[in-house]
């Protein structure tokens, strides 16, 4: 770990701040060469991106899924991502499984390529857990829903890997409602002083609920990480392209030991912030129907029907494999068991706690006395 | 057998604890080159270098939010808070994160993280410097809180809390840093279990921290009236070791609590309320409170006036034997 400000270094090539979004898909699905940043997606043509479209819709299809099934009351809550499949796919798709996530709670994208288990995308959101996978098995923490808080844990991550001795890197995902909050601030500081391998990915998708990105800041977000002294990207978000290309060119750095890099995906959420939001009181629909155009899914299909990769057979293929992976969703989620009545109890500790174990024997007693328990001690 | 004062003893013990286990990390502000305001850190860095005891930018919720972040990655880390006062910039990471991440990934996820913080008052410091805000985090779910009295506790309870796979809040009593007294390294004992200090027929008392010393006192100049005070000194604040409270309580009938953080819901409530449902039927008196007042911690020059000192502490066994004073609503007159 070092623990000196002056050897944080700046790659001179990031523009710092940057001018303009890195694009090269274009809404209309041409393809928009880049010197820089094209060799990041080299071997992203053809075949590959039809799977990055796969993936692309299959994210959509279980995000709608998630959606009916909390109007049909089997999940208390959902946060949609419709509009943030490229900026989560293409992010998500340029780890190592050796790198390490630190996300919020509207990342399901991210933990779906990430391997995370359908039903386990909505055990929280199902209330049957707080959490829906063990984070070491798929190297991504449970989602995080203190806004901005996963950032300095992505920071600790990260200066950890390095006493450590291995090039992992860490990224941690949040909003642009975030970049306000303290542990923000904080975690880009600390991570610039301890020069952490960590890329701080800022999705930002013009609201914080009913809050306007103008409320939070007046100029670009990535122009405030240079301040730091973190290099900092502003790429299309609804490009998949894109947004790989420039988390692998983050990673890169972090994996070589050059220190954080910071992105700024600017896209659009396209629908509520979460099921219970009403974004008719504060949206501007021709806002949104400006957003709709740019949409991150339409301009790969576009790309690859002109490349003839995609054909309407294909295109067919791909929609019934989403419906299947939804049907899967389904059936996972309503199969999900509510939790025992003692095991509010567990895990509280890590080591027995005399108070608790009290607690719980006293709890224990009074259901057995209700013939509300029985048989074993679950 | 070594004669250390209490701030040495914590220091000696994180030397331990650094030796032993590489995995554990120090992070606090000043706590390097200059060894921590109280120097409770002195001369680590420089014996266990950068990598091991880490200076940090100034950030309370960075420092206790970089340290879930190395607890992830295996890492034990103590954080040291610079002063009570200044530990609630951290509230959320302590609260929503540290506390919250072993129940919410069941159990995949520990966090063995220590948080020591130099707390009370006693010392005419400015305001933030002299608070008790242990029952914020006794009240907290997933922590555990603890607070040592003599360096004996105070080298091994920081041991125990930094090998503990939960996290501790190590709260130490800075008016007795200069406090001296042997130490075993190799003594061991529950840091979890409360201890009987001195043995009484007549009345409990029950102290942590800093105040340890001055019930200790009060009984003393009771036991000159005659009055036989059993003194027993918490150490953990959560969990509470109410059993042996209960002992003390069915022997004497009569129960007093002292702390300097205010009263209305401290420790003191839990412990009177807890020890009322136990031992009702034993006790002769209501349990007494003798506490920091119900208002901000005062300026240096009258935090005497807000102290408990040995004659509130006098007052309250009066009132528990029954004897009139202010309080009994009797008269002296």
């Amino acid at each position: 770990m070092r623990t000196t400000v002056s050897d944080t270094r700046i790659e001179a090539e990031l523009p710092s701040p940057p001018d303009e979004l890195v694009q090269l898909l274009d809404p209309e699905g041409r393809r928009i060469e880049d010197p820089l940043y094209d060799p990041y997606v080299s071997d992203v043509s053809g075949e590959a991106l039809l799977r990055l479209y796969e993936d692309l819709v299959v994210v959509r299809r279980i995000d709608v899924e998630a959606t009916a099934l909390q109007r049909q009351g089997q999940l208390g809550l959902w946060p949609p991502l419709l509009g943030q499949e490229a900026a989560q796919v293409g992010s998500a798709l340029a780890l190592r499984a050796d790198d390490f996530i630190f996300s919020s709670y509207r990342e399901n994208a991210v933990a779906y390529c990430r391997g995370v288990e359908l039903p386990q995308l909505v055990e929280v959101w199902r209330g049957t857990a707080q959490s829906g996978w063990n984070p070491y098995a798929v190297n991504m923490a449970t989602p995080q829903i203190v806004i901005g808080a996963q950032t300095l844990h992505a920071v600790g991550y990260a200066v950890g890997c390095r006493h450590d001795g291995v090039d992992t890197a860490t990224i941690t995902y949040f909003g642009d409602g975030a970049t306000t909050q303290g542990d923000v601030n904080e975690a880009m500081v600390f991570a610039a002083s301890f020069g952490a391998p960590v890329v701080f990915f800022c999705q930002n998708n013009q609201w914080a609920i009913s809050e306007p990105v103008g409320l939070q800041a007046q100029r670009p977000i990535a122009e405030r990480a240079p301040g730091f002294g973190i290099p900092s990207i502003r790429v299309d978000g609804n490009d998949v392209l894109a947004v790989l290309a420039a988390t692998r060119r983050a990673l890169d750095r972090a994996h070589r030991g050059d220190g954080p890099t910071f992105i700024e995906a600017v896209t659009y959420r396209m629908g509520p912030h979460t099921t219970s939001d009403d974004p008719s009181r504060y949206v501007d629909p021709l806002q949104r129907e400006e957003w709709a155009a740019k949409d991150p899914i339409a301009r790969v299909e576009a790309h690859l029907r002109d490349a003839g990769v995609l054909t309407d057979e294909t295109a067919a293929s791909v929609a019934a494999t989403a419906d299947e992976v939804a049907a899967a969703f389904r059936a996972g989620c309503l199969a999900l068991p509510n939790p025992a009545p003692l095991s509010v109890f567990d895990h509280v500790y890590a080591e027995p706690h005399t108070g608790l174990a009290r607690q719980r024997s006293q709890q224990e007693a009074y259901l057995r006395s209700v013939g509300e328990l029985e048989g074993g001690a679950e | 057998m070594t004669e250390l004062t209490l701030a040495k003893a914590v220091n000696s013990g994180l030397r331990r604890a650094l030796a032993d286990d590489d995995r554990v990390v120090l992070l606090g502000e000043d706590i390097g080159p200059l060894g921590g305001v109280f120097r409770v850190t002195d001369g680590l860095q420089r014996d266990f270098g950068t990598d091991r005891v880490m200076d940090m930018p100034l950030a309370e919720s960075g420092i206790i939010g970089m340290a879930v972040g190395l607890a992830y990655r295996g890492f034990r880390p103590v954080c040291e808070i610079q002063f009570d006062g200044f530990i609630y910039p951290a509230f959320d990471q302590i609260v929503a994160q540290v506390a919250k991440l072993h129940y919410r990934t069941r159990g995949a996820v520990r966090m063995p993280i220590t948080i020591r913080v130099p707390f009370g008052g006693g010392i005419g410091a400015v305001e933030h410097h002299s608070e008790s805000p242990e029952a914020y985090f006794a009240h907290t779910a997933g922590l555990r809180v603890v607070t040592c009295s003599t360096p004996q506790d105070a080298h091994t309870m920081i041991r125990q809390a930094i090998a503990c796979d939960d996290p501790v809040l190590f709260f130490e009593p800075k008016r007795r840093y200069w406090t001296k007294g042997e130490v075993d390294e190799d003594a061991d004992f529950p840091f979890d279990r409360a201890r009987v200090l001195l043995e009484g027929a007549d009345v409990t008392i029950v102290a942590y921290g800093p105040l340890v010393a001055t019930a200790i006192d009060a009984a003393i100049a009771a036991g000159d009236e005659g009055t036989s005070v059993e003194v027993i000194d918490l150490r953990s604040l959560s969990p509470l070791d109410l059993d042996t409270v209960e002992a003390s309580v069915r022997k004497t009938g009569r129960l007093v609590i002292t702390h300097e953080a205010a009263q209305f819901g401290g420790l003191g409530a839990e412990i009177a309320a807890s020890i009322t449902d136990r031992c009702f039927l034993y006790l002769e008196a209501a349990p007494a409170r003798v506490t920091g007042f119900d208002t901000p911690y005062p300026s240096a020059r009258a935090e005497e006036h807000f102290l408990p000192d040995l004659d509130r502490i006098l007052d309250a066994v009066d009132r528990v034997l029954g004897r009139q004073n202010a309080l009994t609503g009797w008269s002296a007159s």
